[in-house]
């Protein structure tokens, strides 16, 4: 992530100052997106009915920054670029089922991407780095999952340099070709000329997915200038190298080739992902599926998902009918909503209580389509993965997830996830008989076969099998007990939660766990459940988050990078950062 | 099925109304009479002269009357106060009293009631077995009572784990039953309650020396920001107070005798004539008082700083005092042991916290001493009691590492350990004191080394039959 050293515009201005850190002005994100209105992008799908190809083609509007403070130069991006990329990669996969290929391209001449904006993080706060950068790499693990699974095949043709957070983005595609222009290089300098990590995938990239030997890797990512040429592609940096005059025809061609192979189906129509109806007020955010109350005096925020009611669709043409407003889709979506806006505009909601509320049966019915489909339609199949990422995002969200299980509740199945990717859980045994007993049925909870696998976690096993990691025995007993109600003390006994206090218990339990975790150190935990949610294997996309971006977020506050004399501060200023040598 | 719950628990916590206390207790209390028939006094009887509390007004705390022991109907009672009380000390000096437990002090709320509760029971499984040896049934009876409102005691931290501290507090509750004194593999908390109380003497230096820490204990939880934990510790110290006088008047009795003996035989060495010689008392103040020093923990505490900072345990007197009852900028002297001399050093006030107390307890202990002394002055002897040094026989704290003698001076262990058998109750003496200990259970009848009370429980003579024996 950077942009050129020689051109940027560094006359006449000073480095921000330490207190020029935005946490206080920073406004609240929406990650609302339209292609109609984007301001850096151009989705460009005309001809992808006959070719299959779409094109995406960033062209930064420089006085777009999300935030003001900085000028999005030489196709850097901020936020704001990025939240309109994360839209167009799941309009693609949803809008478009004829697109098989997706080119990433710049619009600009020279340029294809200078990476994330350096005015824009030196001038962040830690949080909204961390927050920032998290984002873009779930973008880009989406934009693999869409080639992996969406037989929607990301090529990214770098069209001019493509330096940081540019080439992690060409990184993310399956196919990276670079214009052979003796000038177009890609490079990750965030190394020599910033003091940072490329974070946003790229070490981890280069070595694991491109295969790039260590030491070529150290000696690429300490090279400001980067690699083209012949030798980018001898050292796998790239795929290919193009000449600019056959440029847009070895591109066509390629992408053409892609989506030959591509499993996405012949004449389909898309699902329109409508606007999102949601009501913001200061206590909460209400959707029509998920809601959310903040309770800011205790740091938390309850979140609930309200189940389907009934309808469920006899058909797989009803869900293609129902589209948007297909339960499990309208609900993934706001509930991915909500996970962004909560992490990145309620720093002090520490706590997140999960709670379901609605019909098993219902759930279930649901599950049960897409379970039936997700194999045979394209839709089915992209809800099924759609469901997989948001689980992912709250698996990496540095928040303390906490499941409340109660009567009324619907965790069966896919929701059942929701309750496993939490920290804790809690199910009450028997009803709060406040009531009366006049409640209704004790709270139960159902395993199902989305349970063992449909929604694997970044480190490739299921959650369950990550609860039980070495514990094969106990998982295949667990599959014994799919597709039935289990209440408290069963569910205690499986080890499916945490405490199953009774209704004497309950209340106190849970206020008092709630109060003791709120006092604990947020850094700490975010530490300590970052380490206890990832168990055993690793894979591309964890050792992302858990190695990569967690030396990132400690460089980040490194004076060495974001101190008065770091490399980051003094960037752009004509001057040398000082570094305090001791390795630390 | 629809039981009086006034009537069968006493209490003002509105038992009646709250299901979940209900439960709670209901499952709790069979397990206690269970204790109190395994753990609980031995001898035998078929009701004692009893004082219970029905309430905590005036007329409610002490109603007397012939009781079967097992039948004993222990309450739960929290001292009545107004809604309005504000927290007196520490970080959050002003702000409101707290009603239920902030889950932020869980753990250490619950750390020190279990403490404090384990103490109850443990005093009971100690003087177990006393009864088999009781001088008279006037002492007999005040035995159990203090058997019973320990008890009490125990009940009333139950009920505060129970009521505020969910599953895991009924867990804790659970235990204190399970704990027992001097048990090899589940023995109670803190060490002193190991010990058997194996004769009278002890059993009444126990109720002024160990119970008066039990005082100052709950005098500093009395002080909490936990208001319910507050409230309860007040109640409590009105009946810890009559234990006491137990320990007191006991002694004041035991000095009266031996007194007598030496005057009507002419000599120190009353032991051939039934009596307890003043050296051994002595040496029995020596050890209860030490013993019960180091229940006041280390003179240089974090722990105790925390929880005045946190607004957990805050000091003897705490509104009394005339500080910020903050402490963040005072400081304190300690007493310990430096190159080689027992003197003083400066420390943080925080960090001298369990050296405050211990400071107000050593001043309260002295009073007894003065008593006893007036009746050897009275009597005509020159003879005096003392308290020994705080560091001499310590086993926990600063002085730990060292040799301290009654007199102050510190020593190396050889001298100390020559001299132990002079400052420390000898094999001897022990055998000396157990071989006084013959029961008298006739009314008005009371044993050699002892003199009677003055005066008799609520009115009553002396003579009165106390206890009913089975």
């Amino acid at each position: 992530m950077t942009e050129e050293t020689g051109t940027i515009d560094a006359a006449g201005t000073t480095a921000p100052s330490g207190s020029a850190e935005h946490t206080e002005e920073t406004p609240a994100v929406s990650f609302d997106a339209d292609p109609a209105t984007y301001r850096h992008w151009t989705l460009d799908t005309s001809g992808s009915a006959e070719t299959g190809v779409a094109y995406l083609r960033l062209d930064i509007d420089e006085t777009g920054g999300i935030v003001p403070g900085y000028e999005l130069k030489m196709n850097s991006y901020d936020l704001g670029v990025d939240i309109e990329l994360y839209d167009a990669t799941q309009r693609l996969r949803f809008e478009h089922p004829e697109v098989r290929t997706v080119v990433v391209t710049s619009a600009k001449d020279k340029n294809f991407c200078a990476g994330a904006n350096i005015r824009m993080l030196a001038q962040s706060s830690h949080p909204w780095k961390v927050n920032f950068c998290k984002f873009t790499n779930e973008t880009r693990n989406g934009i693999e999952d869409a080639t992996a699974n969406s037989g929607q095949t990301y090529l990214a043709a770098v069209n001019g340099t493509a330096a940081g957070g540019g080439y992690e983005l060409a990184l993310a595609c399956e196919q990276i070709l670079l214009i052979d222009d003796n000038s177009s290089a890609v490079s990750l300098p965030e190394v020599p000329l910033l003091g940072v990590l490329p974070g946003t995938g790229g070490l981890t990239r280069v070595i694991d997915k491109r295969k790039v030997r260590k030491d070529r890797a150290d000696v690429f990512a300490t090279t400001s200038e980067g690699m083209r040429g012949k030798r980018a592609v001898e050292w796998k940096l790239v795929d290919e190298v193009v000449p600019k005059r056959a440029w847009d025809e070895t591109v066509a061609e390629r992408a053409a080739t892609a989506a030959a192979g591509s499993s996405r189906p012949a004449d389909a129509s898309g699902v329109a992902l409508t606007p999102l109806q949601r009501e913001e007020t200061a206590d909460g955010i209400t959707y029509e599926h998920v809601k959310a109350t903040f309770d800011r005096d205790r740091g938390l925020v309850e979140i609930t998902v309200l189940g389907p009611d009934g309808g469920v669709p006899e058909s797989c043409a009803r869900v293609h009918e129902l589209g948007a407003d297909f339960w499990p889709l309208a609900m993934t979506r706001e509930l991915d909503d909500l996970i962004l806006r909560l992490r990145a505009n309620e720093l002090e909601l520490g706590t997140w209580l999960i709670r379901t509320q609605g019909d098993v049966e219902d759930a279930l019915a649901f599950e049960r389509v897409i379970e039936q489909h997700s194999k045979d339609d394209w839709l089915v199949n992209e809800i099924r993965h759609y469901f997989k990422r948001v689980l992912k995002r709250l698996d990496v969200t540095s928040r303390s997830l906490i499941a409340l299980i109660e009567p009324g509740s619907c965790f069966a199945g896919a929701l059942l996830e929701l309750a496993f990717a939490c920290d804790r859980q809690y199910m009450l045994d028997g009803t709060l008989d406040e009531d009366d007993s006049e409640q209704g049925d004790e709270a139960q909870i159902m395993l199902s076969a989305s349970n063992f696998g449909t929604f694997p976690m970044s480190n490739g096993i299921s959650r369950l099998g990550s609860r039980f990691y070495g514990d094969d025995d106990h998982v295949a007993k667990l599959r014994q007990e799919t597709d039935r109600r289990i209440e408290a003390r069963e569910a205690l006994e499986l080890g499916l939660v945490t405490d199953a206090p009774d209704d004497i218990d309950w209340e106190d339990e849970i206020r008092i766990m709630l109060e003791e975790r709120a006092s604990l150190s947020p850094d700490a935990l975010t530490g300590m459940e970052a380490n206890h949610r990832f168990v055993g294997p690793e894979t591309m996309e964890s050792r992302i988050f858990s190695r990569l971006t967690a030396w990132q977020n400690w460089i980040f506050v490194r004076p060495n990078a974001s101190g008065p004399e770091g490399a980051l501060r003094k960037y752009g200023t004509g001057r040398k950062a000082e570094f305090d040598r001791r390795r630390v | 099925m629809s039981i009086d719950y006034s009537e069968k628990i006493p209490n003002n916590v509105d038992l009646a109304g709250d299901r979940k206390l209900q439960r709670a207790l209901e499952s709790w209390q069979p397990n206690f009479l269970n204790w109190w028939k395994t753990m609980g006094p031995a001898v035998p009887t078929e009701d004692v002269y009893l004082r219970t509390a029905v309430d905590v007004g005036k007329e409610g705390w002490a109603q007397f009357g012939h009781v079967a022991m097992e039948e004993y109907r222990w309450g739960v009672f929290l001292a009545e106060r107004g809604d309005d009380r504000r927290i007196a000390f520490g970080e959050q000096k002003g702000e409101a009293a707290w009603q239920q437990v902030p889950g932020e002090y869980r753990a250490d709320l619950q750390r020190l009631i279990v403490i404090q509760g384990d103490t109850e029971p443990a005093s009971v499984e100690q003087q177990r077995r006393l009864g088999e040896t009781a001088p008279s049934l006037y002492d007999l009876r005040n035995l159990f009572q203090v058997n019973v409102e320990e008890g009490r005691h125990l009940w009333a931290m139950v009920y505060l784990l129970h009521a505020f501290f969910g599953r895991n507090g009924r867990e804790e509750a659970e235990a204190l039953l399970h704990r027992n004194s001097g048990d090899l593999d589940s023995p109670r908390i803190l060490g002193a309650f190991n010990e058997e109380t194996p004769d009278w003497l002890s059993f009444f230096m126990f109720t002024y020396f160990t119970d008066r820490d039990g005082k100052y204990q709950l005098g500093t939880l009395k002080e909490s920001a936990f208001d319910p934990l507050s409230r309860t510790c007040e109640f409590m110290l009105k009946e810890e107070a009559h234990h006491m006088f137990v320990g007191t008047t006991g002694i004041d009795r035991v000095v009266t005798r031996t007194c007598e003996l030496m005057r009507e035989h002419d000599t120190d060495e009353i032991a051939p004539h039934g009596g307890v010689p003043l050296d051994v008392i002595q040496k029995y103040v020596n050890f209860h008082y030490s013993v019960s020093l180091d229940l006041f923990g280390s003179e240089q505490s974090t722990n105790a700083a925390n929880y005045f900072t946190a607004g957990l345990k805050g000091r003897w007197q705490e509104e009394r005092r005339k500080d910020d009852h903050v402490l963040t900028e005072d400081s304190a002297k300690i007493d310990l042991v430096r190159d080689g001399v027992v003197t003083q050093d400066e420390v943080p006030a925080l960090l001298a916290l369990n050296s405050d107390l211990r400071n107000e307890y050593v001043k309260d202990c002295q009073s007894g001493l003065k008593r006893w002394n007036r009746i050897l002055e009275k009597a005509g002897f020159d003879q005096r009691l003392y308290l020994p040094h705080v560091g001499f026989n310590r086993h926990v704290g600063l002085f730990s590492d060292h040799y301290v003698t009654p007199a102050g001076d510190l020593v190396g262990k050889d001298t100390w350990e020559a001299k132990e058998d002079c400052w420390l109750p000898s094999e001897g003496d022990k055998v000396h004191v157990q071989s006084l200990m013959r029961p008298v259970y006739e009314p008005g009848k009371i044993a050699s080394w002892i003199a009677p009370p003055t005066n008799g429980i609520n009115g009553k003579p002396f003579e009165y039959e106390y206890v009913h024996l089975a």
